[in-house]
């Protein structure tokens, strides 16, 4: 089931949480939502779970709107705080959520065990909920919400309190489950989103700033190619001369005089590392280092959501 | 199992499991137990086979027993997010509250249930009206979800236990005592109005054993009344 979100707006009060935006995920897609705190993630997530109403605008599950209300069998939810019932045994409690959601009764004992298998809990399944370490708990909370096996998931902020070794087993978990469902997820560890995610959205202050692959984002971003180099057996200013006069060099900055180390802008579209190797060649200095610099995720994320 | 009785299962469980079952019940038993049968004017001393203290006393020990047990049910769901949870499986409102009424209605039932020896030893003492007894446990039901309606809708709209307790105690206040009061110091319209709102006087005449069927009215509206305003509470995600 695609998810559809159209035009869509919230406010509290007067403070607009979400402002008209608009956006498509489809099945097999994971969508990565990125955003700093208070950006409308979290509120935008509860509208299509049907827990916030909408204001305006809609949001389609496989054409069908929200407003009807009863598509929430369909979806899977992960909340912020992963709230859990703490007086529950484990199995218990995956037995409660999956009666909630209308599962035929004799599937049930399989199902929940296909997901203690999945979500690494078998050796915790019959302590109370409130026994377990915060990981567990957010594999409990990961359990319950695609206990039914719904075809979209939401996932807010799945990962927080996993330690690396459980970060990378639930990111595998979401991935494989992604090629056929519908996946969003928020997350503050941007990583994260490119390790999981197909897309990644950008919202700020209720607003998409960004859309698009990973990739996609970092060329738009990137714009003109940077090179930090470092050449022996020269004389600075005269390698910081011929560097300058380089037709693909547009600003050449000497990092440290000592050590001979340059920072190099190419021009837009441009890239200068074949006529820096042959500069050298032709005067014999020797090229110990060249590092491009890459544009982080990081970097995107706070030219986007800083003003 | 219908999503009402999923919930209504859990939060039975989740009653027997934090021990409040059980000191619900064996404090009501204590009590009614107590006045019933041993102290001030208990069955002895009343000379007669019936129940009727056994229903005075009770009256009193639900209607502060019944805020306890509905305290935590929105309360505690809104303080720990568990109520998002809720309301984001496939289910609604009314059967998220109908299922924690009923839930709250057991319990009482069992408490309830746990009395029928007051009743087996009273057939043993002399010629018990068993019409009366009926009638008076059947009122004693009603009454009970007057209450747990009320106690619902003040879980409803806090995330405070002990508020939710104490704003179900004071509306329940009005019915159980307060309507009454004001009933005989009005006149005209306002009392007689005070005294169609007053639950005694509803419980009073069903306990002698008068089933009318204005009572059973004003108790399933009053129930339905708050039921209901627990459910827009919930439904406005206030």
């Amino acid at each position: 089931m695609d998810i559809k979100i159209q035009q869509l707006s919230k406010s509290y009060g007067l403070q607009k949480a979400v402002d008209d935006i608009s956006f498509e995920v489809k099945p097999g897609e994971i969508l990565g939502f990125l955003g700093p705190n208070g950006a409308g993630k979290t509120t935008t997530m509860k509208m299509i779970t049907s827990y916030l109403e909408l204001d305006q605008g809609d949001i389609l599950i496989g054409g069908k709107s929200v407003k009807g209300g009863d598509l929430k069998k369909y979806i899977g939810y992960l909340p912020e705080h992963n709230p859990l019932y703490l007086d529950m045994p484990v199995l218990d409690y995956l037995a409660f959520c999956a009666a909630l959601q209308g599962m035929d009764k004799a599937e049930i004992p399989n199902r929940i065990r296909q997901m203690v298998r999945q979500c690494g809990l078998d050796l915790e399944k019959h302590k109370f909920i409130r026994e377990l370490s915060k990981g567990y708990r957010q594999r409990v909370g990961l359990a319950q919400a695609m206990i039914h096996d719904p075809e979209v998931l939401i996932l807010d902020e799945p990962t927080t309190g996993l330690d690396p070794n459980q970060i990378v087993e639930i990111r595998e978990l979401i991935k494989s489950l992604g090629k056929e469902k519908t996946v969003i997820l928020s997350t503050h560890i941007l990583p994260e989103v490119e390790a999981t995610c197909d897309r990644i959205l950008i919202i700020n202050k209720g607003k998409i700033v960004a859309d698009g692959t990973p990739d996609l984002l970092r060329k738009q971003a990137q714009g003109q190619q940077i090179l930090q180099l470092r050449i022996e057996d020269g004389e600075t200013n005269t390698i910081f001369q011929k560097l300058q006069d380089l037709a693909t060099v547009a600003l050449v900055d000497i990092v440290n005089p000592a050590e001979n180390r340059f920072e190099i802008q190419s021009v837009l579209h441009e890239s200068s590392n074949r006529a820096i190797f042959e500069l050298c060649v032709q005067n014999n200095w020797i090229l110990t280092e060249a590092i491009p610099f890459e544009t982080k995720l990081e970097d995107i994320f706070r030219d986007l959501t800083m003003n | 199992m219908s999503p009402v009785g999923v919930i209504a299962k859990r939060e039975v469980a989740s009653y027997f499991d934090s021990l409040i079952a059980y000191i619900i019940i064996v404090a009501f038993l204590g009590f009614t137990g107590f006045f019933t049968w041993l102290y001030g004017s208990d069955i002895f001393m009343r000379k007669q086979a019936d129940l009727a203290a056994f229903f005075g006393v009770a009256r009193w020990t639900l209607f502060f027993f019944i805020p306890a047990i509905t305290m935590r049910q929105l309360a505690e769901e809104k303080k720990t997010g568990t109520i998002e949870l809720l309301l984001t499986k496939a289910i609604s409102e009314r059967q998220i509250i109908l299922g924690k009424f009923l839930s709250c209605l057991i319990m009482v039932g069992l408490a309830l249930l746990f009395t029928l020896p007051y009743y087996i030893t009273l057939t043993q003492l002399g010629n018990v009206d068993h019409g009366a007894i009926i009638s008076g446990y059947f009122g004693l039901v009603l009454m009970s979800a007057a209450y747990i309606s009320i106690g619902l809708f003040a879980s409803s709209i806090t995330s405070n236990q002990i508020v939710a307790f104490l704003v179900a105690l004071f509306i329940s206040i009005f019915f159980q005592l307060l309507f009454d009061i004001m009933s005989s110091g009005a006149s005209g319209f306002m009392a007689e109005l005070f005294t169609t709102l007053s639950l005694s006087r509803h419980y009073d005449s069903i306990v002698r054993g008068v089933l009318d069927s204005k009572d059973i009215v004003y108790f399933v509206s009053l129930t339905l009344f708050w039921l209901m305003l627990a459910e827009l509470n919930i439904r406005s995600r206030n």
